[in-house]
């Protein structure tokens, strides 16, 4: 699914990721580790797509369309409501079903009540919750996530659980976080990097 | 068909989202008007028709700058623009999207400021009003471009300006020219020329000013 030789990459001057190896077959469940400024995000922006490699070789099997991705923030409008962003996302996205898809999603995150609501009012945990609902919304095979649990409570952090060990095994995942005992039992692999 | 539907979805989210924040019409409308008054006090009396034709021109050209600045600002707040950059639609019907709801506050705004110039300085013509129309699309494609470019850095309130304006001189002479010239043709011409060759250029570049 993702196939990374040597990997680099450079803002200006500023070398952000050298010479990174990564293999990730369908199905598996990838882990990243590192310290701040190690590059983890940057790596996650490049296996989505986001960004193109300063060097190295980097394939990726599914096409965007077929990417889910959770960055940093939460690639939502603040002025829109929880429902008219994912309507957005799902229209570009052609989710079949798009309104029986977006109410499971609301309602398996807990934001159904809050549906309504603009996302300038949500708290950081709810908006981190509709951002994992704009990332499963389109069912995609390839799931990048950045640090997923940061702002979730306790209840948020056991519905992500559920989620992620629902789809391991079927979907594949990239995923940076700073804890990694708490997604050891799903995980096929783990990529360490260093400081840059 | 698709395309169409994505560069329809996305400008129908700018309207929903103006309509609500209310923060770019309003400052525009609000700049444009006050452009006209203070011009009216400063210009002279019987300064001519084309001194007041190039102050429409400067206002006009300015309120545009002061909405495309604030352009890609609900894209910027949530890293929304990621988002859009992701979704599987073609990457041109997002710059499509915008340039076409920047064109809707742009006309939005002239349908108030071109009666009021009327009011403080002249009536205009036809002609004039036909070359702030195809002006306006040129602004707009041009614009929304630079604007999405200066939006990346951290310097874009200076970026922007220093990109657009010298783009936008063409769109002065001809608008200024289509107003004032006895053969206005010519220079709606030069403005259709400029609309269709620029937009052609912003709609296929757009997809390497997104990606890093």
């Amino acid at each position: 699914m993702i196939r990374a030789r040597g990997l680099e990459k450079r803002y200006g001057r500023k070398r952000v990721l050298r010479g990174v190896d990564l293999d990730l077959a369908p199905g598996g469940f990838l882990v990243v580790t590192g310290p701040n400024g190690s590059g983890k995000t940057t790596l996650l922006r490049l296996c989505a797509g986001l960004a193109l490699p300063s060097g190295g070789a980097l394939e990726i099997v599914p096409d965007r369309a077929r990417v889910g991705f959770l960055g940093h923030e939460g690639l939502l409008y603040r002025d829109l409501t929880a429902l008219e962003n994912l309507d957005l996302f799902g229209r570009l996205y052609r989710v079949p079903e798009r309104r029986e898809r977006i109410g499971m999603l609301l309602g398996r995150f807990g934001l159904w009540d809050a549906r309504n609501e603009r996302v300038a009012a949500f708290s950081r945990g709810m908006a981190q919750r509709l951002a994992l609902c704009r990332a499963f919304l389109h069912d995609p095979d390839l799931l990048v996530l950045d640090e997923p649990f940061t702002a979730l409570d306790g209840e948020g952090a056991a519905l992500l659980d559920r989620e992620l060990a629902s789809l391991a095994g079927d979907r594949t995942f990239l995923v940076a976080t700073h804890d990694p005992h708490r997604l050891a039992p799903l995980t096929s692999g783990r990529l360490a990097l260093g400081a840059s | 068909m698709n395309y169409i539907e994505d560069v329809a979805t996305l400008a129908r989210k700018d309207l929903r989202l103006e309509l609500r924040a209310r923060d770019t019409l309003p400052a525009m409308l609000l700049f444009v008007l006050s452009t006209f008054v203070v011009f009216h006090f400063a210009l002279p009396q019987g300064s001519g028709e084309a001194a007041a034709q190039g102050l429409l021109w400067v206002a006009l050209v300015f309120t545009a700058l002061l909405g495309l600045a604030r352009s890609w600002a609900p894209e910027r707040e949530g890293g929304v623009f990621d988002g859009l950059v992701l979704a599987p639609c073609d990457r041109s019907a997002i710059w499509l999207g915008k340039a076409a709801a920047v064109l809707v506050f742009l006309v939005a705004i002239e349908v108030v400021a071109l009666p009021a110039f009327a009011l403080f300085f002249e009536p205009l013509d036809g002609a004039a009003v036909a070359g702030v129309a195809l002006a306006n699309l040129g602004i707009c494609a041009v614009g929304t471009l630079l604007a999405a470019m200066a939006a990346a850095s951290r310097t874009r309130e200076l970026i922007l300006p220093l990109l657009f304006l010298p783009l936008a001189i063409p769109l002065v002479v001809g608008g200024v020219g289509s107003a004032i010239s006895p053969e206005p043709g010519r220079y709606l011409l030069f403005l259709a020329l400029y609309d269709a060759v620029f937009a052609i250029i912003c709609w296929a570049s757009f997809e390497y000013v997104v990606t890093e």
